[in-house]
């Protein structure tokens, strides 16, 4: 396991060396790309897709799925908004936005632990379930959000840094600690590669599920805290699609759908390689219809060069 | 007997590969000729495995050649290892569980409708598998999901299919390591006709009792290289065993007398079906309580029912003098009770972490301080059992997945050990061990009953089980048939109530 030939970096590191090259090439086509403005528009951009894709990772790792973190997204933006509307209390909408991300999890982790139903469907459900609970409480009307404490929140900075960077930074952080560290990361690896030998181990696998699913819905909560607060509304169409994002960024680090392999470090460079390509896509004034064709065909090239890797480093 | 011709069927020359870490073989040459059985033995993680994968195209030598009729060769596929002529049925399964029997006996080689290439035919597929089925004298329904089987019959399907193309030499790592006795002969009778027909078998086990009965010639392969290779007249089982370990091995069986204490666990009248018979038993502290009986005469079922995994329909379970409700494994293991499990893959391992992650699943609680692990108490409780059991590894980070077949196995026991439950139950711990380790295991077993442990050792290798045991309870057909002790523990008398006879004397 120790020799580290150049193969075995490229393999480590395939999907970090493609988002550089993206960098590069980006930097000579267009110069308002290399600027440290736009650099902070790109984090502040992969803030909001990093936090759930954070999420995503812990229940990919499971060998399951989350469907529904956009729609928690959307319910969780205009469930805060009306809490602020309704006492001008910052922290509130924040721990409003959080509990909702947590039920929607929890509700997520019930029914795929204990009723073995596939995460697919019960995300599904639940996605449904979130956008329609969204347009009964908005009557499909944007709530519009106007609190200083809560604004800083997307439009804040702190030390020159925007603050939602430093929020998902500390995001990242947790996440690795508690999946590189703990017993309870050590259980989404394992239940990953091997539901039953947990189980016969003697491992509450039911619970640990559970647990992921909630991670996930309270990461969802946090990144539409991000959102609602950049947006200074909350709309109740919000975070349509962000799922596939999510799922893309994760695939894009390495993880496996099967799950027990990766890790959110992947991850994070998964969400940066999609947030410079439609920055990219934007500087260089390609039409948004064309901007999701580019954005489904790098993903392709993408895994299909950390594949080429991948099979290279495998001395057969 | 195929010295006659002047060029081997198969000839690989100077074999070696190495895995990062492992020199896996070492200048290797294996020959062989038509119409023989050629065992390959060896200990665990000697190499076996590996060099049977690279004739079979799954890996690719560093060094050497293979010459097939006195032709070089070059097999860098599985699929062109067939064109040779060459099947393969591995150590570990390779079936589609979801697929019927017929589909995966036919798998690489579906029938289509004439004239319709892309579409099955379904009946050809169904006629050709059943026949081969026949051929091997076996009765299982070739439309039954391979899922319904048994280890025993999958491992027959296995074997079907590696004859469902055009076999010259077929290859067999461990096939009996999950078969009962009847299969063995049945699978011996097929063997002996494929040979008859001048098919060339190569055949690997850890059981040299069956290596002696069916091979013609013996190869023995110790850390990579080849020790010997001769015919079997020449040879006798110790010497083999010593070439394999390299040192004399004595006293298989060492049980130390240890005093039986207070009573651990006893079940009474457990019912596993709505309608059987109870079950009942009493293991004691420092005793160990062989279960013996036939492959599917319910001992695994019992095991699994003990630990929560399989229903019970009545009955108690009376854990050091109380009744005891165990309803899943969590709670088992919480309760002092270990189950290592029957099949390595499906239910011991996570192939895909680490030796040292899977040897602390179990004990994870004990390496971590409010929930952060403590990569010093892993490595701690993972190097003495590394030891211990002698685990061929190149590092505690290696992935399972990479290790040999038996190394695997010794990790299932090892993560069991780690926890030292008040009772351990055992379903074929040996399973895939070389003689040196089972040595090894039975020593362990018998200290853990020094250490006043109970030990419930469930095999249906019934030498092992008279050997190791101070107690055996005999099952047949989902019931117990009787109770042996002392002198009256015999092999015959545990053969005869497992195949249904009565007690004598008892
Ligand atoms: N894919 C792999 N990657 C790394 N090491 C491997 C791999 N496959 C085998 N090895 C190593 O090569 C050595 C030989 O393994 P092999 O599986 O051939 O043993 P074996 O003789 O079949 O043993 P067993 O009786 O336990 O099945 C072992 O040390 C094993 O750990
Ligand atoms: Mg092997």
């Amino acid at each position: 396991m120790e020799p580290k030939s150049f193969i075995d970096v490229l393999r480590r590191f395939g999907m970090a060396f493609i988002l550089l090259a993206m960098i590069i090439a980006l930097s000579f086509m267009n110069p308002r790309f290399f600027t440290i403005s736009n650099f902070l528009t790109i984090m502040r951009q992969v803030a909001i897709n990093g936090a759930l894709a954070a999420g995503m990772t812990m229940v990919i790792l499971t060998g399951g799925i989350d469907l529904s973190v956009g729609g928690t997204v959307a319910l969780a933006g205009c469930f805060a908004a009306g809490a602020l509307h309704a006492t001008g209390n910052s922290w509130l909408a924040v721990l409003v936005a959080l509990g909702v991300g947590l039920i929607i999890g929890s509700v997520n982790g019930f029914f795929v632990s204990y009723t073995k139903l596939p995460p697919f469907i019960v995300t599904l459900a639940t996605l449904a379930l979130a956008r329609g609970f969204t347009l009964v409480y908005t009557e499909g009307r944007p709530l519009l959000v106007d609190a200083p404490l809560f604004d800083m929140i997307g439009g804040g900075f702190v030390a020159g840094i925007p603050v939602p960077v430093l929020i998902v930074a500390m995001v990242y952080i947790v996440v690795g600690f508690v999946l590189n560290q703990t017993k309870f990361g050590r259980l989404v690896y394992a239940i990953g590669g091997n539901e039953q030998a947990c189980r016969l181990s003697g491992i509450n696998v039911e619970r640990n599920k559970m647990l992921v699913y909630m991670w996930c819905g309270f990461l969802a909560g946090l990144s539409s805290v991000i959102l609602t607060s950049r947006l200074l509304s909350a709309q109740p169409t919000a975070g349509t699609g962000y799922e596939l994002d999510a799922i893309a960024a994760v695939i894009l680090g390495g993880t496996s759908l099967s799950g027990g392999e990766g890790g959110v470090r992947g991850t994070l460079v998964g969400a940066f390689i999609i947030g410079v390509l439609a920055n990219g896509l934007n500087l260089l004034n390609v039409s948004p219809f064309y901007q999701d064709v580019a954005k489904g065909a790098v993903i392709l090239a993408a895994v299909l060069m950390d594949k080429a890797f991948h099979s290279t480093a495998d001395s057969r | 007997m195929g010295d006659t011709k002047d060029a081997p069927l198969l000839a690989m020359q100077g074999i070696s590969k190495s895995f990062p870490g492992v020199k896996a073989l070492d200048r290797v040459d294996f020959q062989l000729w038509p119409g023989e059985v050629h065992a390959l033995v060896g200990e665990n993680g000697a190499g076996k495995s590996t060099l049977i994968k690279i004739l079979a195209g799954v890996y690719s030598m560093d060094s050497g050649q293979t010459l097939i009729d006195g032709k070089p060769v070059d097999i860098s596929s599985p699929r062109q290892a067939s064109k040779y002529g060459i099947s393969v049925v591995h150590q570990e399964f390779t079936l589609v569980p979801q697929m019927t029997v017929a589909e995966n006996i036919m798998l690489s080689d579906m029938p289509s409708r004439p004239g319709l290439r892309l579409l099955v035919d379904k009946k050809a597929m169904v006629s050709g598998a059943r026949d081969i089925l026949d051929d091997l004298g076996v009765d299982i329904s070739v439309s039954s999901p391979v899922r319904s089987l048994t280890v025993a019959e999958q491992q027959i399907v296995e074997v079907a299919k590696a004859l469902s193309r055009k076999t010259r030499i077929l290859v067999m790592d461990e096939p009996t390591a999950a078969l009962s006795n009847v299969e063995v002969e049945r699978l011996f009778k097929v063997i002996q006709t494929l040979v008859s027909k001048g098919m060339a078998v190569v055949y690997i086990s850890h059981k040299l009792d069956e290596v002696f009965r069916i091979s013609d010639r013996l190869t023995v392969l110790r850390d990579g290289r080849v020790i010997s290779s001769s015919p079997i007249s020449r040879l006798t089982r110790n010497e083999v065993v010593k070439q394999m370990v390299g040192r004399e091995l004595t006293g298989m069986y060492d049980k130390p007398e240890v005093s039986i204490g207070r009573p651990v666990l006893e079940a009474r009248d457990l019912l596993l079906d709505p309608i059987g018979q109870g079950i009942s038993f009493k293991v004691h502290e420092g005793e160990v309580l062989g279960i013996a009986g036939l492959m599917g005469a319910g001992q695994i079922k019992l095991a699994r029912a003990l630990f929560g995994i399989e229903r019970v329909y009545g009955g108690e379970v009376i854990l050091r003098g109380k009744p005891m409700r165990i309803s899943s494994p969590a709670k088992a293991v919480e309760t002092g009770i270990g189950l290592v499990t029957e099949n390595r893959k499906e239910e011991g391992l996570v192939q895909l972490l680490s030796v040292s992650k899977n040897i602390t699943l179990t004990v994870l609680d004990a390496v971590s301080h409010m929930g952060v692990l403590s990569s010093r108490a892993e490595a701690d409780i993972v190097s003495d059992k590394i030891r211990d059991l002698d685990i061929k590894t190149p590092s505690p980070k290696q992935i399972v997945r990479n290790l040999s077949g038996g190394n695997q196995q010794k990790v299932v026991l090892a993560k069991w050990l780690a926890v030292d439950p008040d009772v351990m139950i055992m379903c074929e711990p040996t399973r895939g061990i070389d003689v040196g380790a089972k040595a090894e295991i039975y020593r362990l077993i018998g200290e853990m009953a020094r250490n006043g442990k109970a030990v419930l050792l469930i095999s249906s290798e019934i030498p092992e089980i008279v050997g190791m045991s101070d107690k055996v309870v005999v099952m047949h057909s989902g019931r117990v048939v009787g109770e042996l002790t002392g002198a009256g523990c015999t092999q015959e008398a545990v053969l005869r109530l497992a195949t249904g006879g009565s007690a004598v004397g008892a």
